[in-house]
Parts: structure tokens; C-alpha cells; sequence
């Protein structure tokens, strides 16, 4: 029997470009072009000045740990618990819910505010989900 | 709104609190409609104003065979409740309906007729957090607080502590689930479900439900029981994403809905008599206190910690055990709100003498919506 799958998003006409960066190896954002406001999840208008003036841009793949839990139980289907469920900060500015690869899913190695760089993981054809690694260096 | 203009004249939970399996769901709702109803000397007909959250005015209207001239199907979690209470006032103070029947009840624990809940994979949700491995409340609704606890100095033994007082509360309760008195260790060595959070710093999951009805404050004269009037209201928003919160510092919608309560009701924290605040997980008594403007975040746990929320303390916090340690159906707020009348009317069971302001404050979803009702039973 196959294993049970991580929940896969689906895209909408307003998030498809996300889900194309992160197909292509880019994490990419929205700025407003009126008050140059940067900002998640993605909109086709500015939730800072109500502009439709907005552009895509890839964004640096930066980020710091802003805060997360280690889930135990119960597990969504697809994760072998404990896991942490973060939020990281980007370096743009705005926050996104993530998971931490190649660390240990501990509190101690998990350090709030730790230097975190963006890894893509593909699930599909489809869909690749950013995730986040401790940065090198 | 204006102050004392509306007031509750009946209320009542489910017969029966915590495991109910021979119950349905909106039988739950009909139970507690129909306690509250005979606590008010009602008859059902006699509604003409209906509000409830999950399940839908029609759904319930058909099955109580009432035909309101108004209802709100507002339902932002668990909070739903205290938006219906102002959403009440408002339209009896407008002349909409004259006597609002307002219901809760969850199939929390046994889910008989009840939907379980699900995120559509092309939500924001769905897109943006449920991938990440959110399963339930328990792993999305504490991961503000690590970050809560680093910014204002909080530690785990002070987070511990609120389920240790709320204990205390819940031990001179008799329709409270968990009675046990329990120590810091206790909480600090129960099975971890999403750290920092372990099992009894989370809330119970249970079945029951409650309903009020409200009338103008003149014709609460004449019904019964004592009048709990409405002193004041707030209600907010935020986000349905718990990652999309301005900050886990605090809550946007706590910020708004509290202090716009105090405002209308005229009052200062020094005169609130008693307080609570729906405690689905141990840290949110801790942003209530702080966004309510009760004191700085700094000093939250240590005013836990230090006892002034426990049984004789300077500020009587969920009295009836809260969620941690009465019931949780799952959409808690209805309560919270149960508590406040009984303190008003002067008869719950761990009652604080000669209350006469109350402070309830509802949380909906993961930090998503927040309401805040304010009663008095003064006039």
C-alpha cells in the first residue's frame, strides 16, 4: 500500500506564478509598483494601498526563523512525527509557513532567528514546495 | 452601542457535558436551546431572532420550528458567540427583533451529525500551510508562542502554571471534565503533542453546547432570572493563516475587539471583577491579558504564576476551569460566556463574591477572529 501523501495545494489563476517559480527553482514575490510594499501569499493588487500595480520578482531565498512548533501528534498524513511546522521570515519582509530540512527536529538545533536559505522540493510535475535548510556559511 | 440597553435573560449549557454519544449534533443545539428557553420562562415561539455559527440558522430554525424575523449566521470559530451577543444587541436595540435566541453545540468528542472539517486544496490554506504538515488545531494554534515567549521573557514553568490554576478552578466545579489538582511537573511531564505544548496544556475534546437569549433591558424586568446587561462589545478579524499574522507578539483581532469593549463600557481594568478568556492552549490567556491592556506581556506569566488569577486572587480568571480543564466542544466561547452569566447572576459554582463587572473574551480559529462582551449586572 502506498505511503499517505503530504497535502499537494492547488493552484488558483492568482497563485499559479508562485507555483511556477518554485517549478523553475525560484521563490518568487509580489512588490507593489505605487507604494513598493513586498507581500505573501500572492494577489494580483497590493494589500497595503489597494494598487493593481504589482510586479513578480524573484525573490533572494533568504530568511531567518521566525518561530515553529514540533508536532508529535496527531501527524498529517505524509510526515513521520516529530516534525516542525515553521515560519520563516524572509529577508523581503514578509513571513511564510515552511518546514526545515537537514537539521535535526529538535528545539536545541532549532534556534529562533537562525540564518535559513530556501530548498525546493519537488512532489510532482506539478507542484514543487519550498522548504528551508540552515544556511551555509 | 449604547451601554445597559440589552440584556441576557436566559441561559443554559446541555444537559449533559463531555462524552454524550446518544446525542446528534443539532440535537445538542435543541437540548441547550430548550434549557434556556425554560431558564427564561419562554416559549419557543416567542423568538424572533436567531443566531448559531457552523451549523446554519435554517438548519436549526427548521429543527427548533422557529420562523425569526432576524438572524446572523456568523462563524468565525469559536468566538461566533460573542459577535452573535453584539450582533443581538445591535438589532434589538434597532427594533429588528425583540427576543434573539443565540445556540452552540459540538459533537466534539463523538462527531455524530457533525461534518469534520477539511481545507480545500486551492484555499490560501491549502496552498500555503496544510503542505507543511498542519493537521488540527494543537500543531497550528501554538506556533506563535515560541516566539511570544522570547520577545516578552515568558518561560515554559510560567506556561505550565495556567493549566495549574485553571485547575484549581475546575476542582470546585462539579460539571468540570478534569477535577484532579495537578503541579507544574505534571504539565511539564504529560505526553508532548507540539512543542512547546504538551497534552495538559491543551484543551479537553468533548461534546455539549449552550444557548442565551437576549432581550431589551426594559423588558428584562419582567422575565425570572436576574438580568446580566451588555456593558460593552468589540469584534475583529485578522487572518484564517496563523503564519500570516502581523506578529506573534500579539493578536491584531485581540487588539481591536478588547479594547473597543472597554471603550463602550466605559470602565477601567481596575473595575472588572472577573475575567475570562477562552483558552484553547495554554498562551492564550497570557496574549488576552496583554492585548487587553491589562498589563505589559512582560509580566503575564508572572501574574499567573504568582497566583492573582487562582481561586481568592486579585483577578478571578476562567473561574469554570476553561478549556484546559472544563469542556471544549471544540468552539469554546459559548463557555466562556455561560461563565460570565453565572458569575453575574451570582451562582457558579466557584462564584466571586459580589462580582458586578465581567470580562469575556473569545478567540475564533488560530488567532483568526476575535469577539469581547463585556456584562454587567447592574443597571
Amino acid at each position: 500500500m502506498a505511503e499517505p501523501a503530504r497535502a499537494k495545494p492547488k493552484p488558483t489563476p492568482e497563485t499559479q506564478h508562485f507555483w511556477d517559480g518554485t517549478k523553475a527553482g525560484e521563490l518568487r514575490l509580489q512588490r507593489c509598483d505605487a507604494c513598493a510594499n513586498v507581500y505573501f501569499p500572492p494577489r494580483p493588487f497590493c494589500p497595503s494601498c489597494a494598487s493593481r500595480k504589482v510586479s513578480v520578482f524573484k525573490a533572494s531565498g533568504k530568511a531567518t526563523l521566525y518561530s515553529y512548533v514540533i508536532n508529535h501528534r496527531p501527524a498529517a498524513p505524509g510526515f513521520t512525527p516529530p516534525y516542525a511546522i515553521a515560519v520563516v521570515e524572509l529577508d523581503e519582509g514578509p513571513r511564510m509557513m515552511s518546514n526545515i530540512i537537514d537539521c535535526p527536529q529538535t528545539p536545541e538545533a532549532l534556534e529562533l532567528d537562525m540564518k535559513l536559505e530556501v530548498a525546493f522540493e519537488k512532489l510532482d510535475d506539478k507542484i514543487t514546495l519550498p522548504l528551508f535548510r540552515p544556511a551555509k556559511g | 452601542m449604547r451601554r445597559n440597553q440589552v440584556a441576557v435573560v436566559g441561559a443554559a449549557e446541555t444537559t449533559e457535558l463531555g462524552v454524550i454519544p446518544n446525542m446528534s449534533q443539532i440535537q445538542l443545539h435543541a437540548d441547550a436551546a430548550l434549557n434556556a428557553i425554560a431558564d427564561a420562562g419562554l416559549k419557543l415561539s416567542d423568538i424572533d431572532g436567531f443566531a448559531t455559527a457552523v451549523e446554519t440558522p435554517q438548519q436549526m430554525a427548521h429543527y427548533l420550528g422557529i420562523t425569526p424575523t432576524w438572524v446572523d449566521g456568523t462563524s468565525v470559530g469559536g468566538c461566533s458567540f460573542m459577535l452573535h451577543v453584539r450582533h443581538a444587541a445591535a438589532a434589538i436595540e434597532a427594533g429588528l427583533c425583540k427576543t434573539v435566541l443565540i445556540t452552540h453545540a459540538e459533537s466534539g468528542k463523538s462527531m455524530i451529525g457533525k461534518l469534520p472539517r477539511s481545507t480545500a486544496p486551492d484555499s490560501l490554506n491549502g496552498q500555503f500551510e496544510a503542505p507543511f504538515g498542519v493537521y488540527g488545531p494543537p500543531s497550528m494554534f501554538p506556533i506563535p508562542v515560541l516566539r511570544f515567549m522570547k520577545t516578552h521573557g515568558i518561560t515554559h514553568e510560567q506556561l505550565a502554571m495556567v493549566a495549574v490554576m485553571q485547575r484549581e478552578w475546575a476542582a470546585k466545579n462539579p460539571r468540570a471534565t478534569m477535577k484532579d489538582p495537578i503541579t507544574v511537573a505534571d504539565v511539564l511531564n504529560s505526553r508532548m503533542i507540539a512543542y512547546p505544548f504538551r497534552l495538559l496544556q491543551c484543551c479537553l475534546v468533548t461534546d455539549g453546547g449552550g444557548a442565551l437569549i437576549l432581550t431589551s433591558a426594559d423588558r428584562a424586568r419582567d422575565f425570572p432570572r436576574k438580568p446580566v446587561y451588555i456593558l460593552g462589545t468589540g469584534e475583529s478579524v485578522e487572518t484564517p493563516m496563523v503564519s500570516q499574522m502581523k506578529t506573534f507578539d500579539s493578536s491584531r483581532a485581540f487588539k481591536v475587539a478588547g479594547p473597543l469593549a472597554f471603550k463602550e463600557a466605559g470602565i477601567t481594568h481596575g473595575d472588572v471583577d472577573h475575567l475570562m478568556i477562552y483558552d484553547a492552549f495554554a498562551h492564550l490567556p497570557l496574549y488576552g491579558l496583554g492585548d487587553l491592556g491589562f498589563m505589559p506581556y512582560e509580566e503575564t506569566g508572572k501574574f499567573i504564576a504568582d497566583g492573582h488569577t487562582r481561586p481568592g486572587g486579585k483577578l478571578p480568571l476562567n473561574t469554570n476551569g476553561g478549556g484546559l480543564s472544563y469542556m471544549h466542544s471544540g468552539m469554546y466561547g459559548m463557555y466562556a460566556l455561560q461563565e460570565s452569566v453565572r458569575q453575574m447572576r451570582g451562582i457558579a459554582p466557584a462564584q466571586v463574591p459580589n462580582a458586578k463587572i465581567s470580562v469575556c473574551h473569545g478567540v475564533g480559529g488560530m488567532f483568526a477572529a476575535s469577539g469581547t462582551i463585556i456584562f454587567t449586572n447592574e443597571r
